[in-house]
């Protein structure tokens, strides 16, 4: 039965959602409405599990005094901060007049999350500029003619999402402006790629998802 | 002490550039004095790889950085045309008459904000500046909370504070609702039964502007700010191929592409991409912000990027012959 009941669900969830797509009426609404809803508190729940298991193993790092384990120091506090900060805003907000929440401006969570969080979240995802250039300069070459047009195409989509593109290039003829051929690259040549290789995923989810809700492919059930 | 040399000059430049208010602007003649200096820097760069020394990658970071922080101490106007797919959806938002419900779901966190961030504080400002009712959801935990960042952008403006949109009537912000796109597929149904009650948990029947929103059909227009899953592609596919209601989208730069043949199909009601279609629709709406500053920075940067790859295979070229070429 560990087997059996999973594969139910599967199938009658599966099921009802295709249905309920095409005809959206009684009583496939109300399944899908029930469905959605167990969808969300399952990623709810999942939410927890991720937050746990994060500090189950930044704890046995600590414990196991592995490679960078004062790195998870870091997590474990940063996280006990936020929590306590939003427990206690949330505690007092509850009780004040007027009530406020834990988000609100002014709250202490509300500090953190713009004065920490939000900067090493940023400075995080700023480094990729660094990192593309270091890399852009040591292994962006034109070995081969398909590595030559994903170059040129490349530079053309850099210099033509800028303005200073247009300043380079205003000596051409209108369509052959750097912000034009940039957004040729991107309509027509780039849009039609993408929509094959959205068709191809598309059809490879529909076999897959069809091959779950049948129960042929159960390789979800393990593990 | 020579490894740490271009940290401590990144971190100098950083700082001032943080906490300059104009004071250290330099004059246009400056500015070109500054960019010419930095062009010559790169063909020195040229020439050390054109002999086969190819520099340090912290020499490649100090001008990354050196010219992303520059042109916040610069005074150059660039011209800045808006864009078809920014049009598009300026053009949509700009038929709406007064009083039309926008929900604007807010679907990024913190590291994508310096590019989405723009484009929210924009589009906050242009609705409470035209009478749009503005609807703030998100399906990202963040989103909610970037959202009061732009309301409080927003507020800040002396005109839009004179008119004083109210919370609960003029916008709301509904929160943050876990199940991606089962989300957008259960508003198609019933907001009430996803929100039950705003970010300060006041019910939703409590809250004057949600009386009679039922679900997309009551909506005349999504807009959506999007840094990945969930975001554009599943408010396409289901709010708009399901359930007819117009999407307008703002992406970062690097999701744009991906969201292109929808834009394409006339499934997504235009495109903001990036750096520079936040500054193209601040262009559109009137509301210089920040994009108009940072993307001066991003071209920069572009400049410099591409400066290296030119270079880097310059250096690869000439490296080839030189095996090339027969010994005498």
């Amino acid at each position: 039965m560990k087997r059996e009941i999973p594969l139910i669900i599967t199938f009658v969830a599966g099921c009802v959602f295709v249905i309920q797509y095409f005809i959206p009426h009684w009583p496939f609404n109300e399944f899908e409405q029930v469905f959605t809803d167990w969808f969300s508190i399952v990623q709810a729940f999942a939410i927890w599990l991720g937050a746990l298991s994060l500090l189950k193993f930044s704890m046995l790092k600590i414990q196991r005094r592995q490679k960078d384990w004062y790195m998870s120091v870091i997590i474990i506090v940063g996280f006990a901060v936020m929590v306590a900060y939003g427990a206690y805003d949330g505690f007092v907000g509850m009780n004040a007049n007027p009530a406020y929440s834990f988000r609100d401006p002014g709250t202490h969570f509300d500090w953190l999350y713009q004065n920490i969080y939000t900067p090493l979240t940023s400075t995080m995802f700023a480094l990729l500029a660094f990192f593309v250039a270091s890399a852009s300069y040591r292994a962006f070459r034109a070995r081969n003619f398909q590595a030559t047009l994903l170059l040129i195409a490349g530079i053309l989509v850099m210099i033509g999402r800028v303005p200073v593109g247009d300043l380079i290039t205003q000596f051409l003829p209108e369509s052959y402006r750097a912000a034009n051929l940039a957004d040729w690259i991107m309509n027509p040549l780039n849009a039609t790629g993408q929509r094959a290789i959205m068709i191809g995923i598309a059809l490879g989810t529909v076999s897959t998802s069809l091959r779950i809700i049948l129960g042929i492919e159960r390789s979800h059930l393990e593990g | 002490m020579k490894k740490i040399v271009p940290v401590i000059v990144l971190a100098l430049l950083f700082a001032i550039a943080l906490f300059n208010d104009s004071a250290l602007e330099l004059s246009p003649t400056w500015s070109w004095v500054v960019t010419i200096l930095l062009g010559l820097a790169m063909v020195v760069v040229l020439i050390l790889s054109m002999t086969g020394k190819m520099i340090e990658r912290r020499i490649v970071f100090l001008f990354v950085g050196i010219s992303l922080v520059l042109p916040f101490f610069m005074n150059f106007t660039m011209p800045l045309n808006v864009s078809p797919v920014v049009q598009t959806l300026y053009d949509a938002l700009n038929k709406l008459p007064k009083g039309s419900k926008v929900l604007a779901s807010f679907d990024y966190d913190p590291p994508s904000a310096p590019e989405l961030q723009p484009m929210a504080d924009a589009f906050v400002k242009w609705a409470f500046r035209n009478d749009i009712k503005v609807i703030i959801v998100g399906l990202w935990p963040q989103g909610p909370l970037q959202a009061n960042l732009s309301v409080e952008a927003a507020m800040a403006d002396p005109e839009i504070a004179a008119k004083n949109p109210k919370y609960g009537v003029d916008y709301v912000n509904l929160g943050f609702q876990t199940g991606n796109e089962f989300v957008i597929q259960g508003m198609g149904t019933s907001f009430r039964a996803k929100f039950p009650t705003d970010l300060y948990n006041t019910p939703y029947d409590s809250i004057p502007l949600m009386r009679g929103v039922e679900n997309f059909s009551n909506i005349d227009f999504v807009m959506n700010l999007s840094s990945g899953y969930p975001g554009t592609v599943e408010w396409v596919q289901i709010a708009v191929d399901r359930f007819g209601v117009p999407v307008g989208a703002g992406n970062t730069a690097v999701q744009a592409p991906q969201v292109y043949p929808y834009v394409e199909s006339g499934q997504l009601t235009g495109l903001l991409g990036g750096m520079s279609g936040a500054a193209e629709f601040e262009k559109a709406t009137g509301e210089a912000g920040q994009a108009n500053t940072f993307l001066l920075s991003q071209s920069f940067a572009h400049l410099v990027v591409v400066g290296f790859i030119l270079i880097g295979n310059v250096a690869l070229f000439i490296g080839q012959n030189r095996r090339r070429a027969p010994l005498v």
